[in-house]
């Protein structure tokens, strides 16, 4: 038989191929010549013909029919052939093989071979490869090999042991003995694989851990030993002396000393003499330091001590090599929690960090300088992270977005401070905030009511720049709406005054409208916005008008309802068209009781003011609510009070507000007292229904001179309660008190939230109309918690 | 402990793969897949070290071959930087300035010698003479025996 092509031969054959259809024929070639050699007698080559099917198994082709191949090899006595025959074990059989399961009996008798070659040959393959039973059934013989044998042996052993322990957690007790005693061998290879097992070992069970604590002493000398001695030129690298076996001690002491001050205290000399003694120029010394300071900060180790720790990372932190600056950054966010001042020293580092080339550490910089923001350096803080989020990397834009929000909402210094910033990060990344962000910034604005003409005033001028960031947009498109009439004032004291006429506002709304780069949402805000500005400005009302109504024949469901109803307003309940778009009230923070209405956006085309689109809590309703309900049915049953107001509603009659006739029931507790002005009076009575239901009954009477027609009560509770009002008895309130007005409320709290209840009063005194509002908090006749 | 350790060329071309831990055939595809496509993508200044799924990658470029190391989270980074170079230097002294030719035409002694370096995950012997005098006498082992025991009959 013609010797097969030398392993070497087939190599440059293979890389001479120039196609992968080439390269494909040569292989298929060899594997059939490979298993034709297979299938033959014993020969010289067969080492040769493993070694090549190897190779072709790492250019990736299937290499499945060697595996009986390298079981027969493995049992041959020749050495070169034991040799490839192990390298093909490791590399093609895995536990999940059945093959595998055959070398065992091969291994075993290896690991009691004469010469140490082939006996490491089986060690390293079981350490490999080794399946549970496997280990199971070897365990003692390795065991054997770690008492009595030399010290090559020994430390190949020793991390078979390790495997063996990973693979079978029980036969752990079975090490432990050898363990101990290996410590005190002076074979830095032998040490060092005994440490890996204790470290294991202790790892899988916290009992051995308890044992293994006595042998502190003797690490801390074996450390010391290799700290402070001279040049050893087996071990030393750059300076260090067996760096490998350091920072295996300095682990396995980290996992003794913790949760322990007893053994923690006899560290505390060495880890501090490491620290200062080992040197820092190379990576290998670095290694060293970085392995000292996380076992310091894990330990029960003390102050001084874990000063000079973060004082190393700080150190770090400014070093040239960027692999020590992001170690020492991913180490200074595992203990920010814990030592937040250690890590507020070196702030001035991370943040310039943040101005890093690579992505890896700009990540690191960007989480650490999040977590170390505080009430006293946010505004220099905040200037960082801005200057951050313009140049960062996309796919940090969003959770540096984020961050600063939250940063800013927990220490911001002023209101204006707030809005600024809220302002300039959607100018900058207004595609990757969230969408909460709209609804958080729109209530802000409210709240910082001396702000608005400055407000309006720099978001229009952000929309004249902008218009493609649709949160930008969102919230620019309210403010316009809401604040318009500030906006065409004109003056403001925060910033230069520029003329502002109504056409170049209605133009930017419009631009918005018509543009392609709006969302239907943004659309749906200009829309309203514009209709807002009807009632705010005095000659553009016709263009208005017509842009209302060409966005009634629109293809977008939304916009078109919105627009027919716009026109309704214009047309038939032009009257009310003030009242429905006046300001807005502030609206109140989102506590825990409220939720955020989603299905709003239905009930809400009612009421035009009310741009609840990702829910904003509303407290209160506008007036002319009840006058839609009699055009369109009522929206979806929503949390939000729209229903809770109208649905008892009746029918309309003419222009005026609904009829509200029906009958009352007498109160039941003694009345309070709720609203006295004017001469007209509110008492209220309670009456407890059930664990989660009351009834109230508002009285209302007029003491004054003149009679009061048109009489309405509204009512608006937390959103969690729910609302239920009565018709009321009447709609006038004849002179000196002839006659009352009483209504029910049905309120059912089954969330148990502190009931407070706030009532508009509104009437027609004399041809003018008069409107009032007046709180209560506290119920008679009810415990404090309903 | 080390998952995975593997080498491959600037093209992509993997030159050696040495695993750990049992793995499916299929999932070795996969995982090789994306280490290339990974490591190959990065800058050339940038940081060494990598997070993937739950290991931290390290890597790093000897001239024409990538080096990459999957160790645990708890491992020590800057520790695994120093076992690669300490392999290249074992390489390095049994091939006589090594390049990435003497790799792929010796390959199974890349694995002899790294099996001498490492086992089951962990480092096995710290010092560089000691893993290079088994090296030759396990060479010298093979030589004899073969010698000795298949004189090819011409």
């Amino acid at each position: 038989m013609s010797p097969s092509v030398p392993l070497q031969e087939m190599i440059r054959a293979i890389r001479s191929a120039r196609t992968q259809c080439e390269e494909r024929g040569v292989i298929q070639r060899e594997c059939a010549a490979i298993r034709a050699q297979f299938r033959q007698a014993d020969n010289g080559g067969r080492s040769h013909n493993l070694a090549k099917l190897l190779y072709v198994h790492m250019l990736g082709y299937p290499a499945h029919f060697g595996q009986m191949e390298c079981v027969r090899m493995i049992a041959s006595p020749r050495y070169s052939e034991k040799r490839v025959g192990y390298l093909g074990a490791m590399m093609l059989l895995d536990e999940k093989q059945d093959a595998s399961l055959l070398i065992t009996n091969s291994i075993k008798n290896d690991l009691s071979h004469s010469n140490q070659y082939v006996q490491s040959l089986a060690l390293c393959t079981l350490a490999c490869m080794g399946s549970a039973e496997m280990c199971r059934d070897l365990a003692p013989e390795i065991d054997r090999l770690l008492r009595a044998s030399n010290s090559y042996i020994k430390k190949k052993a020793a991390l078979c042991a390790v495997h063996i322990v990973r693979k079978v957690h029980e036969l752990g007790e079975l090490f432990v003995p050898a363990a101990r005693s290996l410590l005190s061998e002076k074979n830095h290879g032998v040490l060092h694989g005994a440490v890996v097992l204790i470290i294991e070992l202790c790892e899988q069970n916290p009992e051995t851990l308890e044992r293994f604590r006595k042998t502190v002493p003797d690490l801390v000398q074996i450390m010391k030993g290799l700290v402070l001695s001279g040049y050893s030129p087996e071990h030393d690298v750059a300076g260090i002396s067996d760096p490998f076996l350091q920072v295996r001690i300095l682990r396995l002491l980290r996992i003794l000393g913790r949760n322990n001050e007893g053994a923690s205290d006899s560290m505390n000399d060495l880890l501090a003499q490491v620290a200062t003694n080992t040197d820092s120029t190379k990576t290998v010394g670095n290694a060293v330091l970085y392995e000292t300071v996380l076992t310091v900060l894990d330990i029960k180790s003390e102050s001084g001590l874990r000063v000079l720790a973060v004082n190393i990372l700080g150190r770090f932190l400014l070093n040239n090599d960027r692999n020590i600056r992001y170690i020492a950054m991913t180490s200074l966010q595992k203990i920010v929690g814990t030592d937040h001042n250690a890590v507020q020293r070196h702030r001035g580092t991370i943040v310039d960090c943040l101005k890093d080339q690579d992505a890896s550490v700009k990540r690191r910089a960007l989480e650490l300088s999040l977590a170390l923001v505080s009430a006293s350096n946010i505004r220099s803080m905040m200037k960082e992270l801005l200057l951050f989020l313009s140049s960062c990397p996309p796919e940090l834009r969003a959770h540096a977005a984020s961050g600063i929000f939250n940063a800013a909402e927990r220490y911001a210094p002023s209101q204006r401070w707030h809005i600024d910033t809220m302002l300039h990060v959607l100018i900058t990344a207004g595609g990757d905030v969230r969408d909460e962000t709209v609804p958080n910034l729109i209530q802000l604005i409210t709240n910082a009511s001396e702000l608005h003409c400055y407000t309006v005033h720099k978001l229009y001028r952000a929309l004249l720049l902008d218009i493609s960031q649709q949160s930008l947009v969102q919230v620019a498109c309210w403010c316009i709406g809401e604040y318009g009439d500030l906006l065409l004032k004109g003056d403001c004291q925060e910033t230069e005054p520029v003329q502002v006429t109504e056409d170049d506002a209605l133009d930017a709304l419009e631009t918005v409208l018509q543009s392609h780069m709006s969302s239907p949402a943004t659309r749906g805000f200009a829309l309203t916005a514009t209709m807002k500005l009807s009632t705010r400005i005095t000659d553009n009302v016709d263009r208005i008008r017509s842009i209302v109504s060409i966005y009634g024949s629109c293809i977008d469901v939304e916009l078109q309802q919105r627009a027919v109803e716009y026109n309704a307003l214009f047309r038939k309940y032009d009257h009310m068209r003030a009242a429905v778009l006046e300001r807005m009230p502030v609206i109140e923070k989102n506590s825990p009781g409220h939720t955020n209405g989603e299905s709003t956006g239905e009930a809400v085309k009612d009421v035009p003011t009310a741009k609840m689109k990702q829910g904003e809590p509303l407290l209160l309703q506008q007036p002319a609510n009840q006058v839609h309900r009699s055009d369109h049915p009522p929206g979806p049953a929503v949390d939000c009070l729209v229903s809770g107001l109208s649905v008892h509603a009746a029918g309309t009659a003419g222009g005026d507000l609904l009829d509200l006739l029906g009958g009352f029931e007498p109160a039941e507790l003694s009345p309070v007292l709720a609203y006295d002005k004017g001469g007209v009076t509110l008492t209220l009575s309670c009456e407890k229904q059930s664990d989660t239901g009351l009834t109230v009954t508002l009285t209302a009477s007029n003491s004054s001179d003149s009679d009061l027609s048109s009489f309405t009560l509204q009512a608006a509770v937390p959103k969690s309660v729910q609302l239920h009002m009565k018709a009321p008895s009447g709609d006038s309130l004849p002179a000196r008190g002839t006659a009352k007005v009483t209504q029910m409320v049905v309120l059912n709290n089954p969330n148990k939230v502190n009931l407070k209840m706030r009532v508009r009063v509104s009437y027609t005194r004399q041809g003018s109309p008069f409107q009032d509002t007046v709180q209560i908090d506290s119920f008679p006749g009810l415990d404090s918690q309903l | 402990m080390m998952r995975f350790l593997l080498l491959f060329s600037r093209q992509g071309k993997l030159r050696l793969q040495k695993w750990f831990t049992p793995m499916s055939e299929r999932e070795k595809k996969k995982i090789i897949r994306d280490m290339t496509t990974m490591v190959l993508a990065r800058q050339p200044r940038s940081c060494n070290f990598l997070h993937w799924k739950d290991l931290k990658v390290i890597y790093k470029r000897y001239a024409s071959l990538y080096f990459c190391l999957a160790i645990e989270n708890q491992e020590n980074e800057l520790i695994a930087l120093e076992v690669i170079h300490r392999y290249v230097e074992l390489l390095d002294k049994y091939f006589g300035n090594v390049c990435e030719l003497d790799i792929i035409f010796n390959f199974e002694k890349a694995y002899f010698i790294l099996d001498e370096f490492l086992i089951g995950g962990e480092i096995q012997e710290t010092s560089k003479q000691m893993v290079n005098r088994s090296i030759e006498a396990s060479d010298m082992l093979q030589e004899t025996m073969e010698e000795y025991m298949s004189k090819p009959a011409f």
